[in-house]
């Protein structure tokens, strides 16, 4: 870090169908500024988690690589996203009572009853990823921001704890580090998207945030400006692919470009008896494949998907609470009608989410796919922002060490 | 049958204990109702009808009915309703002599499998033909038995709803909220038959006992008949000092009322209530309260009975009828089928009055139109015509029978293949493997 004026944040989704690394610049009034994007086609991934280090390893590098050069900066650690099946999500709330005699709630207290709140019975093997504080419920009285100063008798405090399998959060991690680079944080994918497409009234009026990537979908929900719910689900645009090369009976390299050029996710009343002719390498007509069956095929495997979203948000019971409705990105929100498919689903108001709120190369961010890197970027700049405020490497240290010995 | 002559030359019957009789009908039925039999259900007779004469053999219930062995040779119907509805129609007679001379049947079955989906309508049918009013009592499977059997069993219940008056289905799903993870297969089946065994007894008690505010087949009927929706049913007892408030706390957690949210979107609700001689006026109001407070836009219909059996006891049965809304979709679907059903339906006529039974006045009369609306039964053309030709002569039975033979011998060998997943870790949600192609788990098929 020669450069003390400006700190640079590079995001790294390691996805499904690319590797992307977003270079973001933090300028000191802390206004962000995504300078670089690096590409590249990611081929040891499968439903959101490495099977092929080798490969995933190369695609790191490239994607790397092109970022550097684009924004001009040597990247030496990055804000990592992660994803797969087996990340979860869930709520659990943490109690204190207040033992001072006067009744009146310290600092102390709070630093307790999150403390309590994270105490969490989450298997052996598991890793918590994020740990989200909601508002304060003093006595009952629920929404306070800051009980310091407040009285009362008991303190309670809800989290929603994001956490997945060791192991398995531990290979994209050891696949950054073999190309030594370091790992600041690792964040949810789902978390980072809805930072990229979220405006602050959104969050506060409720949104679902449904990222359709090409292995997994991933989906979180805010109500009253907090994350209430985040889910994962291992299936993706890559199954949209393998079901329509099955039922067309073609190859995976021919369903993914039909799916590109000819999908939608809903069946028209003219798509009935339209073919589609396909050639063969020397350009002569091969077969013709029926565009009702192919968008059929589409249409059932993403409302399924879909589905199985709303599902989940009904059984927690926050279907209710998204006024703001739903905000697609991801690879999946490019194809036709999705939104309009998933209006029906849900039965509320949805659109594609935009990265608007970030300045930098715009026209070429402001695509589904990039929503991710965007918001690994945000993030990024939250922690620095956080540990600005925190003071020098002095206290964070002695930060660290306290929480380390609490075991925490 | 001195009744039954009675009946027949038309005198009042004075007073006349309605006969009912449990037809357990392919293997779920076999085996709860060989699991009634042995809890001890009184006042009923108990009768059995498979395709498999091995497990017939086993059962320990009499009588037996061996049907279609002219097509299954007495193995059972492997999973396909057809084979099941092919069987009970080759054998309609022997079935029918299981409903002569009865009130009530009552039709135990499990939907899913091959007998049981295919053979309850029929025998439904038969059973009302002979002027016995039919309800069925139907297990709906698990999650995990696959989306084929889940399909099937919907299906069947449809027309399982046009045959029958009544049609009462505890889906085995929600009995698996009911139990932690260690519990036994064997020890699932049986709170399953337990609960069939309760639905059951809660019937004919319904029926049986005179009460204090009586309840009777009418009232059932007017309850469950007639809605095109599946009804819900749960029962709970308990005993000691709190025991009106234990009994209706156990009967909103019960997973079949889910938590008593399906009260709450009733459109009909039956409740019966048996104590001993000790019950109280408090204590009927106390539940009767809550039950209406929770189903406030339902219309409820109460019975209370005393049973010396039951002194210290409370015990509660809930038959709820859901409000059918989807249900219209899926009646437009089946229009077009409706006119390969029309002639179906007609082959066992429904005469107006058929016996001077008290039971039955209130709803001759009553008998709604709307039975035949929900969606028949999936059919082609010449599968229609098929089942006609059968019925109207033996010469053409033994030409469905061979066709029918051939139908077995084709086994879905079928393998999807997962493709690009065919090695990664199986996307798992609800017992399916999302990794296999919505539309072939859906069965939508593309010509």
């Amino acid at each position: 870090m020669f450069d003390k004026s400006n700190k640079i944040i590079v995001g790294l989704e390691i996805g499904t169908s690319k590797v992307c690394a977003v270079v973001g610049e933090l300028g000191q009034e802390g206004n962000l500024r995504i300078t670089g994007v690096g590409q590249a086609k990611s081929r040891g991934v499968r439903k959101g988690e490495i099977v092929d280090t080798g490969a995933a390893v190369e695609d790191i590098r490239a994607a790397i690589a092109e970022a550097e050069q684009m924004a001009d900066v040597e990247i030496r650690s990055v804000y990592l996203g992660v994803t797969g099946g087996h990340i979860r999500g869930f709520n659990n709330r943490g109690r204190h009572a207040i033992p001072s005699a006067d009744r009146e709630i310290t600092a102390d207290d709070v630093q307790d009853v999150v403390k309590n709140a994270r105490a969490i019975n989450i298997p052996a093997e598991n890793h918590v990823i994020h740990v989200i504080r909601h508002h304060f419920i003093v006595d009952g009285q629920e929404g306070v921001l800051q009980p310091v100063g407040m009285l009362g008798a008991q303190i309670e405090v809800d989290v929603h704890v994001v956490h997945g399998v060791t192991n398995r959060l531990q290979n994209p991690i050891r696949a950054v580090k073999s190309l030594q680079l370091d790992v600041e944080d690792i964040v949810f994918n789902g978390i980072a998207s809805s930072l990229a497409v979220l405006t602050p009234e959104e969050k506060e009026l409720g949104v679902l945030v449904i990222d359709l990537g090409a292995g997994v979908t991933n989906y979180v929900a805010y109500v009253n400006g907090i994350i209430k719910h985040t889910g994962v689900l291992a299936v993706g645009g890559d199954h949209v692919t393998n079901d329509l090369a099955y039922g067309l009976k073609t190859s995976m390299g021919r369903a993914e470009a039909l799916k590109i050029e000819h999908g939608s996710a809903v069946v028209g009343p003219g798509d009935k008896g339209q073919t589609i002719a396909i050639s063969n390498d020397v350009g002569l007509p091969e077969r013709s494949i029926n565009l009702e069956h192919l968008r059929r095929i589409m249409s059932l495997r993403i409302e399924e998907t879909l589905q199985i979203v709303a599902e989940d948000l009904e059984t927690v019971g926050l279907i209710d609470y998204l006024r703001a409705g739903v905000r697609l990105c991801g690879g999946g929100a490019r194809v036709p009608n999705v939104s309009r498919l998933a209006e029906q689903v849900f039965g509320l108001p949805v659109s594609v989410g935009r990265t608007k709120s970030i300045s930098g190369l715009v026209s070429t961010l402001d695509q589904p796919e990039f929503a991710t890197g965007i918001g690994l970027v945000k993030f990024g700049s939250f922690q620095v922002e956080k540990r600005v405020a925190r003071g020098g490497w002095r206290t964070r240290l002695k930060s660290t060490l306290s929480r380390m010995l609490q075991g925490a | 049958m001195t009744e039954a002559e009675n009946i027949a030359v038309g005198l009042p019957p004075v007073h006349r204990v309605p006969v009912i009789r449990v037809v357990g009908l392919g293997g779920a039925g076999l085996q709860a109702v060989a699991h009634m039999v042995q809890s001890g259900l009184t006042g009923l007779t108990f009768a059995v009808a498979h395709t498999d004469a091995r497990q017939l053999a086993q059962c320990a219930v009499e009588p037996k009915v061996l049907f279609g062995g002219g097509i299954t040779r007495g193995l059972g119907a492997g999973g396909d309703p057809d084979v099941g509805r092919a069987a009970a129609e080759a054998d309609v007679e022997a079935l029918r002599e299981l409903a002569r001379d009865q009130d009530l049947v009552i039709l135990v079955t499990g939907l899913g499998g091959g007998t049981g989906s295919g053979a309850a309508p029929v025998l439904a049918r038969a059973a009302r033909d002979c002027g016995a009013l039919v309800v069925g009592v139907a297990a709906l499977p698990f999650d995990f038995e696959g989306q084929r059997r889940i399909q099937q069993a919907q299906q069947s219940l449809r027309q399982l709803k046009c045959a029958a008056d009544a049609v009462i289905c505890l889906p085995n799903q929600k009995i698996a909220g009911l139990l932690d993870d260690t519990t036994t297969l064997l020890d699932t089946f049986r709170v399953a038959n337990d609960h069939l065994a309760e639905g059951v007894r809660g019937l004919s008690r319904l029926v049986t006992q005179e009460g204090l505010i009586n309840v009777n087949f009418a009232d059932l009927c007017r309850v469950v008949r007639g809605r095109q929706a599946e009804s819900s049913f749960a029962s709970a007892s308990a005993a000691g000092e709190h025991r009106s408030r234990e009994v209706v706390q156990k009967l909103f957690s019960s997973p079949f009322l889910e938590g008593g949210n399906l009260l709450a979107e009733a459109e009909a609700v039956l409740a019966s209530l048996v104590g001993g001689p000790d019950l109280t006026l408090r204590e009927v109001k106390h539940v009767m309260e809550q039950i209406n407070r929770a189903c406030e836009n339902s219309q409820v219909v109460m019975g209370a009975a005393i049973d010396p059996s039951c002194t210290g006891r409370l015990a509660m049965t809930l038959i709820v009828t859901r409000r059918s809304t989807s249900d219209a979709a899926a009646a437009g679907e089946g229009k077009e089928q409706a006119e390969a059903e029309a002639p179906l339906v007609s082959e066992f006529p429904i005469e107006g009055g058929r016996n001077g039974l008290t039971l039955k006045e209130g709803n001759e009369p009553a008998r709604p139109a709307s039975r035949f609306v929900p969606p028949p039964p999936k059919l082609s053309p010449e599968q229609a015509q098929q089942l006609l030709a059968n019925q109207a002569g033996t010469g053409a039975a033994r030409r469905r029978q061979k066709q029918a033979k051939l139908r077995q011998g084709m086994l879905p060998l079928e393998v999807v293949s997962k493709g690009r997943f065919a090695r990664s870790e199986p996307t798992l949600y609800r017992g399916e493997d999302l990794d296999t192609p919505t539309y072939i788990r859906r069965g939508v098929p593309l010509n």
